[in-house]
């Protein structure tokens, strides 16, 4: 095989496969108008929720902050929520990238290597053992129970015989999921208590969080993300087989080691930060592959701005539809997101991984 | 035309179903020890009862007490157990195969979700008790048909009906989720347990139920082995001899929504012995496609009796639902065997 023939592989592996926008002005231009759509999602973050601020309040908080209750509402709270948010829907959309490039499997989503049942069964250790209650002491422990987890998903994918194939991989963190999910389960069901506190964490929440949590969770995220923009021309060549993958240069083992490690910086600290999110980490690169097709530096670029704006939108949403309760994120991304992504698996022809 | 009619004649239904060796030792030891563990199951509990007690009263002989505890306590939620723990393997067993996907179970054409919201919702929203199973049996099959007519889009393509099943999976979640944050503690924990599935109180209705359910889908899933493994060569190697592909696939849909769809309404969303149970038949028979189904079945068997043993006995007085035993219980097992085992893909 030429050299020639090798990096035009690379650049855009089974060339042929569908998606909506074909070509690089088309992609370009929804590029921008992901990212408008984002900073849109942003300002109106800042504005609407149970109080409502008209935007020269939402401007005047940043310019000229007087201390009256709404330019503290934008800045104590909305603005370190939308943070978070940002922060978290970027994660989980780039942890679902790699995840899915990694294992070949679109069913792969971050909780397959045990991240969120890590992090699920630590908080409710933590709540038992310890008699936590807040959010801001759940950080370490999800964070550490979603570190731990996947390192045991990793070592147990590559003991034994034969190499870590993303089947194995796959298999162990589904298996090791539903072990630490029942040893989650036995916990609650027999204590009420814990049931009471942990139900609210589980769903998925980014409400009352505060810089705080984003700053114990930032170094972790940026790190993964780091590796996930840099690692597209990796994942191309990955999802052409092992075999392929190795023939055009590619150390297979090395580049799958850093980019689960990645996964798990990145979906170990949003579920840290904000509780198992779902469904953004699997819906957004689906998303994203059918509207760019099945090069990853694209699809990268499009879940890193997609992620976000799902997830803060979600978030807007669920302040205002049952004003003055509140709706949990992890609840309205699902709302919003599975009849969109619906749609969108309806209408583009399928492209396999 | 003429030697066209002939050959028809000639031919014979097709019914033709391979089953290696590996799968027969497998099938069979998991049934003998299926048997052991009735036998065993029978006589232990609260109220420990020994053989001859547990011969004379499944006769009808000897102490009325020892009877009731064998009739109407053991042996319809034994066999509950066995029953429902077939009847989602072959289940998982089928959508594994025409997914191509090892990491399908139920879950993912909607059943269990659509089960879970419904269910949940009555217990949640102060249903009666009596309306939990029925609501939970509607609430799978309107998610399954959802899930179908969704992906279709002039055929249901492998790909598209799994997405299309994790939006929804996705959306039942939520509604799940939802649910529990708003009703009172006590509907929750109640609730929760249903999530995690449990026998307590099976009867012997639901024995008739599900031994009726697997009567019909059973024979249905022999008759269309052969069809399931042409698909998985793919839909054009398959339409290619001569498998009517769509209309294969909605049969073995059919079947395999049916036993989940039967299963859940027993037992609550035991997702993991669909998942599990195949892989483990796969595995230790060493064998692929659908002859692995018999030797599925009576694994999920095997598992769901030892796991609603155990979960009676392990922290008496008080019991765990068994969908958790499921788990701790054929987990580990499995782990052990996929890092024993050097084959990778779990060959589906």
């Amino acid at each position: 095989m030429s050299a020639a023939t090798a990096t035009s592989q690379l650049r855009a592996p089974k060339a042929l496969r569908p998606s909506l926008l074909v070509g690089g002005g088309a992609r370009t231009l929804g590029l921008v108008a992901c990212i408008a759509g984002l900073g849109i999602v942003m300002l109106l973050s800042l504005a609407l929720g149970s109080a409502e601020l008209d935007p020269a309040s939402v401007i005047g908080a940043f310019t000229r902050f007087d201390g009256s209750n709404e330019h503290l509402i934008v800045l104590e709270l909305r603005l370190p929520r939308t943070l978070v948010g940002i922060a978290v829907g970027a994660s989980l959309a780039l942890a679902g990238v790699l995840m899915q490039g990694v294992t070949r499997n679109p069913l792969a989503d971050p909780g397959i290597f045990g991240v969120n049942a890590g992090a699920s069964f630590a908080v409710v250790v933590g709540i038992v053992a310890f008699g936590i209650a807040d959010v801001g002491t759940y950080v370490w422990f999800a964070l550490a129970g979603a570190l731990v987890a996947s390192a045991v998903v990793y070592a147990l994918g590559s003991v034994g015989r034969g190499r870590v194939t993303p089947v194995r991989l796959a298999l162990a963190g589904a298996v090791l999921a539903a072990l630490l999910g029942s040893a989650t389960s036995a916990v609650i069901v027999l204590d009420s208590r814990t049931l009471d506190q942990f139900r609210f964490w589980v769903v998925g929440s980014i409400a009352g969080r505060d810089l705080g949590v984003l700053a114990s969770v930032l170094p972790f995220l940026v790190i993964g993300a780091l590796v996930a923009v840099g690692a597209g021309r990796q994942l191309n060549a990955l999802s052409l087989g092992d075999d392929a993958a190795a023939a055009l240069g590619q150390r297979v083992g090395i580049v799958r080691a850093v980019v689960s490690l990645a996964v798990v910086l990145l979906a170990g600290g949003s579920v840290a930060a904000a509780g198992p999110v779902a469904f953004v980490g699997l819906a957004v690169p689906h998303a994203a592959r059918m509207l760019v097709g099945a090069d990853y530096r694209w699809i990268t670029g499009y879940a890193i701005f997609l992620g976000p704006t799902l997830l803060v939108a979600a978030d807007i949403l669920g302040r205002i539809l049952v004003r003055p309760s509140e709706l949990q994120v992890g609840i309205m991304t699902a709302l919003i997101g599975a009849p969109v992504f619906v749609w969108l698996v309806r209408r583009s022809r399928m492209a396999e991984l | 035309m003429h030697d066209h009619l002939v050959l028809r004649r000639d031919q014979r239904p097709a019914i033709s179903f391979r089953i290696g060796m590996g799968s027969l030792v497998v099938l069979a030891a998991a049934l003998a020890g299926t048997l052991a563990l009735l036998a065993v199951g029978v006589g232990s509990g609260d109220y420990p009862l020994s053989p001859i007690d547990v011969v004379a009263a499944i006769v009808g002989q000897g102490d009325e007490r020892h009877q009731f505890v064998v009739w109407t306590l053991r042996l319809p939620r034994l066999l509950s157990a066995v029953l429902v723990g077939a009847a989602f393997a072959v289940s998982g067993a089928i959508f594994q195969s025409l997914t191509r996907n090892p990491l399908v179970a139920p879950d993912i054409i909607g059943i269990n979700g659509g089960a879970s919201v419904a269910a949940v919702a009555v217990i949640v929203l102060g249903g009666p008790s009596a309306l939990i199973a029925p609501a939970a049996f509607v609430g799978g099959l309107v998610a399954a048909i959802a899930v179908y007519l969704l992906a279709w889009r002039g055929g249901v393509g492998r790909m598209r009906i799994v997405l299309i099943g994790i939006g929804v999976a996705a959306l039942t979640t939520a509604g799940v989720d939802y649910l529990l944050t708003r009703g009172e503690i006590v509907e929750v924990q109640r609730a929760t347990i249903w999530l995690v599935g449990s026998l307590y109180g099976s009867g012997w209705s639901d024995v008739g139920l599900m031994a009726g359910t697997l009567a019909v889908l059973l024979p249905a899933t022999f008759l269309l082995a052969r069809g399931l493994n042409m698909l998985q060569l793919g839909d054009d190697a398959a339409a290619g001899l001569g498998v009517q592909t769509e209309r294969t696939r909605l049969a073995l849909l059919l079947v395999g929504v049916g036993l989940a769809a039967v299963s859940v309404t027993v037992a609550g969303p035991i997702g993991f012995v669909a998942f599990i149970a195949p892989h483990l038949a796969r595995r230790l028979a060493r064998a692929s496609g659908s002859g692995i189904i018999p030797a599925a079945a009576a694994i999920g068997a095997l598992l769901l009796i030892l796991a609603d043993i155990v979960a009676r006995r392990i922290i008496d007085p008080a019991e765990i639902p068994v969908g958790i035993l499921t788990v701790l219980l054929g987990a580990p097992y499995f782990l052990w065997l996929l890092a024993r085992t050097s084959r990778s893909g779990g060959g589906l």
